[in-house]
């Protein structure tokens, strides 16, 4: 008689790590795994050593010292005494305008150029094809150089304005100074004004903002929130009379109105700017490196935006287009009501890469002088300080932080957009 | 195998750090080649000729420490820094030397960790301004858009200037005298300010130098000088007695045209014996050989024929020694005795 015996329980030996199938990947990824840490820890160590040896302990506190230089565009209170916490974030600000004027103009020239590239106008195509391919083949660096060197080299500088017989006049009736030194335009001011709202009081990070920009932008709200009313209020009567009540004048009235009366109250004008001394003065100064930066970042991101939004449309079916024609539709209708709404979902997520890009290659600020978070932090409080290692890990710590707040609104939008599946 | 080649990778690399630590000496003799940190271009001072070599004062104490350390006046490998990247660049040992008209200042000598040699030329910042702008002094600047190099001691003074003298004015930062150069010609900015002997070397290259003119005021002193790094304070007295060797002969009437003389046998002057190897030992306490100084001086003569030669008052840079005299003419020039 035989005695059934259970199959021999296998005990775990060490070398099953490896001939095992079940656990060898595991094994190589541990080791895998172990070895990364390894080299990261060494360089690690490595720079901590290398850095403690030189007698340069890694330290923030020159964050808090005097930055000792000036900076030229300020968009809050700054002067030589304030700590290098404050001029970083001078030129944080700096490079935050720059991105999102950017953004705006490169979105706006690009679905424009798209949407034209596709015409059938043959000369339209052409040129815009001729655009696209010029300028998104040639570095952006180049085009941020010429466009700063064309500005110094062509545009008048501030003397020739002067004399009985100037060599160059003021533009757009006698209001905006066009210079080698930058764009001087006309300043809104308000001479019953509400003043400003400190916010942060004492630290570094503290800034004001103009109460009155806030109250005209609380009216604009206002204002567009009680259009959108008046507009569904007239989509329920056509809805149910098949009559749509002709609002416009009212959608018009609700934001213009309180925006003028908002304006008279605040006793509203312009500061025009005007030639005294060296320069002009009053007015706002718009510089020549942020007209540069700004100009050939937004040619340079709006070919690519033209080239995405081209595929977006592309990518919709013409049957689309054709059955919208069926309905009787207008060329200009179509794209605006069906295919961009569809086009978007398609356009959305490649657009945000470019806005990040955008935002990115603001940092070749440096090679016009403008004073970014890259000229400020990571170039001259770099210099004065001797803190290279602290300077750019800040620095790249900003950019990531700014690029993942860019994907996450972006991101937000385009769930908003994507086709929704039941 | 795999951890064989893992571990012996970490090696070569612990082997790698740890070599970099030897001495500069060595590694420049190991090298062959001296590895110079110079600006990107200023005539007189440092910019390359029409067939592309470098010439110039500073280039000249370069060339000197290349000749006594290496015996070749050529073996040296020109690195254009900017004013942002020059001190990273010898910090980081990418340069074994940096001689760019660099100010000597307290937080750079003990905050940067360098070592400053010597004052190759005593300095002071200073304005330059179209004639036609009708300034005569600095304190009529309010208000002016000012050209300025990012990364210098200047960008420092100038905020301290104008607070101190109540003015506002707009900073125009730029990277490079090149940059400065077309801004200003271009009437882009008003004024362009840099240590007076720059910005003499920098009109000498305009088109028509004498519509533009230095105000008076030197509102800084700025001694320039060669620098090391801390730490290594052999291969900072190579550097640094490389450049007494060159005051030290002008002092002691040595020259390019009689060295060659001088050097051949002791002479009856013990300190000129001493310092050209015919006497003592001073070239192996230094780790050298006897002749080190006898080429540094041959390459272009000392210091005064360096100064004459790229810019003194028959060049365009046309400056006159003033305080860099030696100081037996009344000047700063001074060099400890080789001794």
């Amino acid at each position: 008689m035989t005695t059934l015996t259970d199959p021999p329980k296998e005990s775990f030996r060490l070398s099953m790590l490896i001939y095992d199938t079940r656990y060898r990947s595991t094994t190589f990824q541990v080791i895998a795994l172990i070895g990364f840490l390894t080299l990261i820890g060494w360089l690690f160590n490595n720079t901590a050593q290398n850095l403690a040896d030189l007698g340069k302990e890694p330290s923030f506190r020159f964050l808090g010292e005097p930055a000792g230089y000036d900076i030229n565009q300020r968009l809050i209170d700054y002067d030589s005494q304030s700590p290098h916490l404050r001029a970083a974030f001078v030129g944080l600000l700096n490079t935050l305008l720059v991105a999102v004027l950017g953004c705006i103009t490169a979105t706006i020239l690009g679905v424009t150029i798209g949407v034209l590239r596709l015409s059938k106008n043959w000369l339209v195509a052409k040129v815009m094809t001729l655009y696209v391919e010029i300028i998104r083949n040639v570095p952006v660096l180049l085009w941020i150089v010429l466009t700063m060197a064309v500005m110094i080299e062509n545009l008048p500088s501030p003397k020739d304005f002067r004399g009985e017989d100037p060599a160059a006049t003021m533009q757009v009736f006698d209001s905006v100074a066009v210079t080698n030194r930058g764009i001087y335009v006309p300043e809104p001011l308000f001479t019953r004004g509400l003043g400003d709202a400190h916010l942060f009081g004492n630290s570094a990070m503290n800034f004001n903002i103009s109460l009155d920009l806030w109250l005209v932008i609380a009216v604009l709200i206002a204002g567009f929130f009680v259009s959108a009313k008046i507009r569904k209020r007239a989509d329920g009567i056509q809805e149910a009379t098949g009559e749509r009540p002709s609002t416009w004048y009212l959608r018009l009235g609700v934001i213009v109105v309180p925006l003028i009366i908002t304006f008279v109250a605040l006793g509203f004008h312009l500061g025009y700017p005007e030639l005294k001394g060296f320069n002009f003065q009053g007015g706002t100064h718009m510089r020549n490196s942020l007209i540069a930066l700004w100009l050939a970042l937004s040619i340079y991101t709006a070919a690519f935006i033209a080239e995405i939004v081209r595929a977006g449309i592309l990518a919709i079916s013409h049957g689309q287009t054709e059955a919208a024609a069926a309905l009787g539709l207008r060329p200009g209708k179509i794209m605006k009501l069906v295919v961009l709404p569809q086009a978007l979902r398609v356009i959305i997520p490649p657009l945000i890469s470019q806005f990040l890009n955008l935002t990115k290659n603001s940092s070749l600020a440096i090679a016009v002088g403008y004073m970014d978070i890259t000229g400020t932090l990571m170039g001259i409080t770099l210099n004065q300080t001797g803190r290279e290692l602290e300077t750019v890990m800040l620095g790249m710590l900003i950019y990531l932080t700014i690029s993942l707040l860019i994907s996450l609104v972006m991101n937000w939008y385009n769930e908003r957009v994507k086709l929704v599946e039941r | 195998m795999k951890k064989t080649v893992f571990f012996s990778a970490l090696t070569l690399a612990g082997l790698a750090a740890g070599a970099a630590t030897a001495g500069t000496l060595d590694d420049v003799k190991a090298r062959g080649k001296l590895n110079c940190g110079v600006s990107t271009g200023v005539i007189g001072f440092a910019a390359p000729d029409a067939n592309g070599v470098w010439q110039g004062f500073d280039v000249g104490v370069c060339r000197a420490v290349a000749a006594a350390v290496l015996g070749d006046q050529n073996a040296i490998e020109f690195v254009p820094t900017t004013g942002k990247t020059r001190f990273t660049a010898l910090a980081s040992g990418e340069i074994d030397m940096l001689a760019r008209n660099t100010t000597w200042t307290y937080s750079r000598d003990v905050d940067l960790k360098f070592t400053f040699v010597g004052v190759n030329y005593y300095d002071g910042q200073g304005f330059l301004v179209p004639k036609s702008l009708g300034v005569s002094s600095a304190t009529e600047l309010d208000g002016a858009t000012v050209c300025i190099q990012t990364g210098t001691t200047t960008e420092l003074n100038l905020a301290d200037y104008f607070r101190a003298n109540n003015m506002s004015y707009e900073p125009v930062p730029i990277e490079t005298n090149a940059e400065a150069q077309q801004q200003f010609l271009a009437g882009a900015c008003d004024v362009f300010t840099t240590d007076a002997s720059g910005l003499a070397a920098t009109r000498s290259a305009f088109e028509k130098p004498g519509d533009y003119v230095l105000l008076p005021e030197i509102i800084s002193k700025e001694p320039l000088g060669p620098l090391v790094r801390h730490g290594d304070d052999q291969w900072g007295d190579v550097v640094r007695w490389t450049l007494n060797a060159l005051i030290s002969a002008e002092e002691l009437g040595v020259n390019s045209a009689n060295i060659a003389e001088l050097a051949a046998a002791a002479g009856n002057n013990p300190e000129i014996n001493r310092m050209l190897g015919t006497e003592g030992n001073l070239g192996e306490m230094l780790g050298l050989d006897a002749d080190w100084a006898v080429r540094a001086i041959s390459v272009g003569g000392n210091y005064g024929e360096l100064f004459e030669k790229n810019i003194g008052e028959n060049t365009p840079v046309g400056l006159a020694r003033g305080l860099n005299a030696q100081w037996t003419n009344g000047g700063l020039i001074y060099s400890p005795p080789f001794r």
